[in-house]
Order: C-alpha cells, then sequence, then structure tokens
C-alpha cells in the first residue's frame, strides 16, 4: 500500500509470531477500547495501531439509554479477537461471575483476567487474581491474567495454567512507563508461557523500552485513548513496538561509560 | 377488552413492572435488545441462549441484562 506498510511488513519478517494458547497473533500490540472521546476515533486508533487482539469489558446494559450502546455495534468480532475482561473486580468471586458472563456472549473461552486490590493504585490483588486463575483454568478458559510485576507470583500464574502472564509496567492509566525493568525481565527470562506487559506504558519511547526487555507484547489502553491525537498516537505504538522487538532480537551493543572512536585511529595527516 | 397484569421483576439492579406472561426472549425483545449481543442472568445463574424463549420471567425474578462495552 505505502512505504510505511511494507517497512512494517519488512521488519515483521525478522520477528516471529506472538502465539499465545494455541492462537497465532502478528501483532504484539494488544490495545483496550475504553476512554475513548468517540467510537469512530476508537475504531480508528485501534485500526491504525495494528492490533489483531483487543479488550472489552462485561456491564450492565444501560436500559434507560442514556450511555452509549454495546461496543460490538461499533467493533465487528469478526474482525478483532475479542479479549474479555474482568476489570472492576476488587474478589475472586466477581471475577468468575464476570468471565462466565463474558464467556456466554459465545465468542471464546478467553479471558483477561484482572481483580484488582486497592482503589488508589489499581494494584491487582494477587492472591485473589492466582485463586480466581486455578478455578477458570480448571473450567477451560484460557485466563491471560493481569499482575504485580512479583516473580513469584508470575511463576504461581504460570503453574495455575494461565496461557499468558501480564505483569504491569506501572499503574493502571498512569503513563509512567516500566518503573523496574529488572523484574520484568527476570519474569521474562523465567516463564515459559508468553509475558504481555499490561498497564502504565504512556508513550512510545515507554513501548519500545518495554519491547527491549524481551517480553512478548504490550497491552495498552490509555496511552491511545488519552492521547490528544490516537491515531497518530496508535500508529507511533505500532512502530514503536516493531521498533524494539527488533532491537531485543537484534542484541543491543554493551553500554560503557567512556568513549569509543568509531573512525579508524590510523591514517591520520601529520 | 384485554388487560395485562404486570408482575414485579428485578432487571438491572432496578424493580421493575413486566407484562405477565413474558418469556425471557420476549423480554429482550420488548427492550429492544438483540438476543445474540445480550448475556442474561437470571437469579444469579447464567441462562443458555437457546433457553431464552422456554423461560418465563415470573414474579420476584432478578434479572441481570449484560453486554460488552469499551474497556482496558
Amino acid at each position: 500500500m505505502t512505504e510505511n506498510t511494507d517497512a512494517l511488513a519488512q521488519a515483521r519478517a525478522l520477528d516471529g509470531l506472538l502465539t499465545i494458547g494455541g492462537h497465532d497473533f502478528r501483532s504484539r500490540l494488544i490495545v483496550g477500547t475504553g476512554k475513548y472521546a468517540t467510537n469512530q476515533v476508537m475504531v480508528d486508533a485501534i485500526r491504525a495501531s495494528g492490533a489483531e487482539m483487543v479488550t472489552v469489558a462485561v456491564r450492565r446494559v444501560d436500559l434507560d439509554r442514556t450511555k452509549e450502546e454495546g461496543i460490538l455495534h461499533h467493533l465487528d468480532p469478526k474482525e478483532f479477537f475479542l479479549l474479555a475482561n474482568t476489570a472492576g473486580c476488587y474478589t475472586a468471586e466477581d471475577a468468575l461471575r464476570y468471565a462466565r458472563l463474558a464467556r456466554a456472549a459465545g465468542f471464546n473461552e478467553w479471558i483477561k483476567l484482572e481483580v484488582i486490590g486497592d482503589q488508589t493504585t489499581l494494584l491487582p490483588d494477587v492472591a485473589a487474581t492466582l485463586e480466581a486463575a486455578k478455578v477458570l483454568a480448571g473450567e477451560g478458559f484460557k485466563v491471560m491474567a493481569y499482575t504485580s510485576d512479583d516473580l513469584i507470583t508470575a511463576l504461581r500464574l504460570e503453574d495455575a495454567g494461565c496461557v499468558a502472564v501480564m505483569p504491569l509496567a506501572s499503574p493502571i492509566g498512569s503513563g509512567l512507563g516500566v518503573v523496574n525493568p529488572y523484574f520484568i525481565r527476570e519474569i521474562k527470562r523465567r516463564l515459559h508461557v508468553p509475558v504481555i506487559v499490561d498497564a502504565g506504558v504512556g508513550t512510545a519511547s515507554d513501548a519500545c523500552v518495554t519491547m527491549e526487555q524481551g517480553v512478548d507484547g504490550v497491552l495498552m489502553n490509555t496511552a491511545l485513548a488519552a492521547a490528544k491525537d490516537p491515531v497518530r498516537m496508535a500508529h507511533a505504538m505500532k512502530h514503536a513496538i516493531v521498533a524494539g522487538r527488533l532491537a531485543f532480537l537484534a542484541g543491543r551493543m554493551p553500554s560503557r561509560e567512556i568513549a569509543v572512536p568509531s573512525s579508524p585511529l590510523e591514517g591520520m595527516l601529520d | 377488552m384485554s388487560r395485562t397484569t404486570t408482575i414485579k421483576v428485578r432487571l438491572n439492579g432496578k424493580e421493575r413492572d413486566v407484562d405477565e406472561g413474558l418469556t425471557v426472549r420476549s423480554l429482550l425483545e420488548s427492550l429492544e435488545l438483540h438476543p445474540s449481543l445480550v448475556v442474561v442472568e437470571l437469579n444469579k445463574e447464567i441462562l443458555a441462549r437457546d433457553a431464552y424463549g422456554d423461560t418465563p420471567v415470573r414474579e420476584g425474578d432478578n434479572l441481570e441484562l449484560v453486554h460488552f462495552v469499551g474497556g482496558g
């Protein structure tokens, strides 16, 4: 189509697919659908991001029609792979209820498990998340678990049967980027299932740095929805994810706190 | 003259009077909701879609009608 598309295709050809729970994705970017100013901007931004998997939330139908209608009036479930979430749940029991409702919608058995433990930071309740993950995996759900950047919890979630573990970069909606790259790297080094960094990415450089840690993908929502121009930011994120991934695969040069000349020292004039 | 009697149900957390004799399917239709886009929880149990037409709405039922909305 355009030069940019070709460049992106060439870049992607140097990377493998992202395989989660037996399903292949070309894009390593997963995006949310919340908080956009309009549905049209949401759809345009998601298309621009190149994401194939998109998250949605489960909520009551507004019978008074004072709020907007369901998202599937705007987003074609044939075009995108829907990942329902349990956002807003504060107990394992609630998360199970929302996950089961989401599966009953009939699209797939995938769930982004999220059990929040604190209203101020929205940090996950990892004990409740683990408890819910065990039950849902036992019921045949493909669980992608949102969690803290704690290695032991991540290992336990993998043991519980999660198809992906999703540590946060920083708190949901904060845009602070990866606050603890070491723990993210350590989680990636130790787990066998895909590690998707979920929450906290603010701008393209954050996404790039996150991917440079070696993780399998990034999930973001606010970074696009709250950008002044979500569609432009979605393009930027698409390239940043690919750039960070390729930089990781390429293997960076060693960093050192001395200068090393790039040009030959020989052949200088007298 | 036909007189419709109504029954009280709890619908998405609010008391509502609905016509007696409705099934879950006809209730959704009366609310102009497409059954394939809505999941129904009846008295805390998820109701299978193929049961909507055979499931009567009874006095005192607690119904939750949910769907997908934007979220992260």
